[in-house]
């Protein structure tokens, strides 16, 4: 054992703390898991903090019906695997019950996600969601706080976050309100690869390199052709070769070009690129310099 | 990562104290930008929102001003946080702005700093704010500071202005406890003695501000404090092959424990030994500082969370009424009514502020008579305890002499508390 832990072990035995606190501080919280890459090294760092035991929380996917197959697929597997319980709620049956009003049927339902997050604390009573944001993806979240406080509505509000010092977390909330708790505020897109490459935690295979048809949008990002979001009038698809950064509703998450197949070829381009997470494969985020703070606001995670 | 890079020098985890106008924001740009934290799209958008502002070049310091209100405003409002990379170490930076809420930012920014760099404007040397900085950071306990002297490119790279303001700090810090004091000259704006040396600041043959990042011995101290584990979590499966499974879930606060280390449970004062310290299934030789682990114990005793379990060598005593720095954070100021809420590592009690026995002046280094606290003031207290606390003093064990206390009614945390020696116990 040496003194000194490395950057990953440091960082995840902050994780583990900051799980167990939500475990010893909140009586009925909910880990967010949507079989993405940051979620899925959330479960792994639940299962550093709480095995040999059983996770002292379910699993909670808010799925936008917008998903890539495979992901929910290997997000079944996974928590299968695991042995813990998954609860999916859709925004399909938002949608049915009037709760989400889309303008177009096939618009993004990436922000139409809060009204279902929400309506699923109202209907288990939640007291704190884990999340796997973290601070290094966007301007807003870097004042992020690792315990952040929404109110009976579940809006955060910049103005009205608490200190939070040492390690010391405070989540304590009135009826109604709830706290979001991100173990892995403190970590990069990098840190999250390379954490993943040294656990050898499974990914759903589009993280890796593969084939696939995409059309090219002036600006260089890639529309994966889908039956969401098919080739439009005059636009020409072409195959190449790409892997997702990011997973997520399929109308605004896009791959990047990459023949990385591996993980370890996956931390070096990591490493290496020019790109934010964001800047190359979100479609939703650039519209305003301040959207995000906005989308957060509303309660989106 | 590690096929790639042969050391991993751990995360340093500091904080930049200063004003926008000492160049605070535009040296965290340097950093960020030097050390190729800053990518193409994120370095386009910067482009534009200077642009939008009518500014000819890339403002570096817009890159840390993070929300809309405080855009609009331009200032910031809260702590921010940037994270780069070296290569051989982590960094997390906590960007505490200097406005009218400085100190309540400040000491957050600093509970979890192991460094601070101070700035100062060549152009103006030491001020009162310096003066604020420096006492801040002793009084948070942080052992490594860095007096950056920025905007060297100002006063013509003159080394005589950097010796004088040299001098001018060396009375400062003579009266506070910092361990590790460290000065460098530096022009955030041109880049020179920042990662770069640059050529203009050749009669300096000290480290870069990098450099000195880069040499930081992390964690010596905390690792030969006593050994502190504030209980989490209690973890009882009563299943299958794990019926007698108990282990006490936490993390290392200070010190190290190994397996037939006497150890004492706190607030009750029971002895024991520690048996197995696990990991994920495994058994560890030795678990250090930082680590979050599961210890076993040698025998069946009643342990629950907001316990603590110390080295029996120096354990602390557990008493229910302490004295305390106490930096006020709550909006509203201290109600001597209020009911009040103690949370030390993972323990809750609840508290009164007994006495106010001083307000401490930033400016004159001095305590002075108080009758009330308010935001951003900084005082000395004597507090009373429902339940005892197992405390240490702040200079002693870092983490085993800090609190936070919660206002009962709103939930908010309303302040920080450094204990202080006791002389009753």
């Amino acid at each position: 054992m040496t003194k000194t832990l490395t950057h990953l072990q440091a960082l995840e035995a902050e994780a583990i703390h900051i799980l167990r606190e939500v475990a010893g501080q909140c009586s009925n919280p909910a880990l967010l898991f949507s079989g993405g890459k940051d979620s899925l090294v959330l479960l792994r760092l639940a299962e550093k903090a709480f095995r040999p035991g059983r996770f002292p929380f379910p699993l909670l996917h808010i799925d936008t019906g917008h998903n890539y197959p495979e992901v929910i697929a290997f997000r079944d597997r996974r928590a299968a695997e695991l042995g813990e319980r998954l609860i999916v709620r859709t925004l399909d049956e938002s949608i049915a019950k009037g709760r989400i009003v889309l303008r177009q049927a096939h618009e993004s339902r990436n922000r139409h996600q809060s009204v279902t997050l929400l309506d699923a604390v109202d209907e288990f009573r939640f007291d704190c969601l884990i999340g796997g944001a973290r601070r290094d993806e966007e301007k807003a979240r870097a004042k992020e706080r690792i315990f952040s406080f929404r109110d009976e509505f579940g809006q955060w509000d910049p103005k009205n976050q608490r200190p939070e010092l040492w390690n010391l977390y405070n989540a304590r909330i009135h009826p109604g309100e709830h706290i979001r708790a991100f173990p892995i505020s403190n970590w990069t897109e990098l840190d999250v690869w390379q954490y993943i490459a040294e656990e050898g935690l499974e990914l759903p295979s589009i993280y890796f390199a593969h084939e696939r048809e995409v059309v090219v949008l002036p600006g260089g990002a890639l529309l994966p052709v889908t039956p969401l979001t098919p080739v439009s009038e005059g636009a020409v698809s072409v195959r190449m070769s790409v892997r997702f950064r990011t997973v997520g509703d399929i109308s605004c998450t896009a791959p990047v070009p990459s023949e990385a197949g591996t993980l370890a070829a996956i931390v070096k381009e990591t490493a290496t690129t020019e790109i934010t997470e964001r800047g190359a494969t979100r479609l939703d985020d650039q519209t305003s310099e301040a959207s995000m703070e906005q989308r957060k606001k509303e309660g989106y995670f | 990562m590690t096929q790639d890079h042969l050391v991993d020098n751990g995360l340093l985890r500091f904080i930049t104290c200063g004003s926008v106008d000492d160049g605070k924001s535009t040296l965290i740009g340097r950093l960020l930008y030097d050390s190729k934290a800053i990518l193409a799209d994120a370095l386009d958008a910067l482009a534009a929102s200077s642009r939008k502002r009518g500014l000819e070049e890339v403002d570096l310091s817009l890159l840390t001003d993070g929300l809309s209100a405080e855009r609009e405003q331009g200032i910031t409002i809260d702590v921010a946080y940037r994270y780069f990379s070296t290569g051989t170490r982590k960094y997390i930076l906590a960007d505490a702005p200097g406005h009218e809420q400085y100190t309540r930012n400040m000491v957050t920014g600093a509970s979890t700093a192991d460094l601070a760099i101070v700035l100062i404007d060549a152009r103006k040397g030491v001020l009162p704010q310096t003066r604020r900085h420096m006492t801040l950071a002793s009084l948070m306990g942080i052992r490594h500071v860095v007096v950056a002297i920025n905007k060297m490119d100002l006063v013509g790279y003159d080394e005589g202005v950097f010796r004088r303001i040299q001098a001018e700090v060396a009375p400062l810090v003579r009266k506070l406890e910092i361990p590790h004091l460290q000065y460098v000259p530096l022009s955030a704006l041109k880049g020179d003695m920042v990662v770069e040396r640059g050529v203009n600041l050749a009669w300096f043959d000290g480290p870069t501000l990098m450099e000195l990042l880069e040499g930081v011995d992390l964690d010596a101290r905390d690792l030969d404090a006593p050994f502190r584990f504030p209980v989490q979590l209690v973890c009882r499966p009563r299943t299958g092959g794990l019926l007698d499974y108990r282990g006490y879930q936490g993390r290392i606060e200070s010190g190290s424990v190994a397996p037939g280390d006497a150890v004492t449970l706190l607030p009750s004062g029971v002895r024991t030994t520690v048996r197995r310290v696990e990991f994920f299934g495994e058994d560890l030789a030795r678990g250090v500082v930082g680590q979050s682990v599961t210890l076993h114990l040698a025998d069946e005793v009643d342990v629950s969370r907001g316990d603590l379990i110390a080295g029996s060598a120096g354990a602390p005593v557990p008493v229910r009424n302490l004295d305390a720095t106490l930096c006020w954070l709550g909006e509203k100021p201290l109600d001597p009514g209020s009911r009040l809420v103690l949370r030390h590592g993972t323990r809750e009690v609840r508290a009164k502020v007994q006495e106010i026995l001083g307000r401490f002046d930033l400016q004159a280094l001095e305590s002075l008579p108080a009758s009330e606290l308010r935001m951003n003031d900084i005082a000395t207290v004597n507090l009373r305890l429902q339940q005892p606390v197992a405390a240490d003093p702040h200079g002693w064990v870092r983490s085993g002499g800090s609190f936070i206390l919660v206002d009962e009614a709103t939930h908010a945390t309303v302040a920080a508390g450094l204990v202080l020696a006791q002389e009753n116990y």
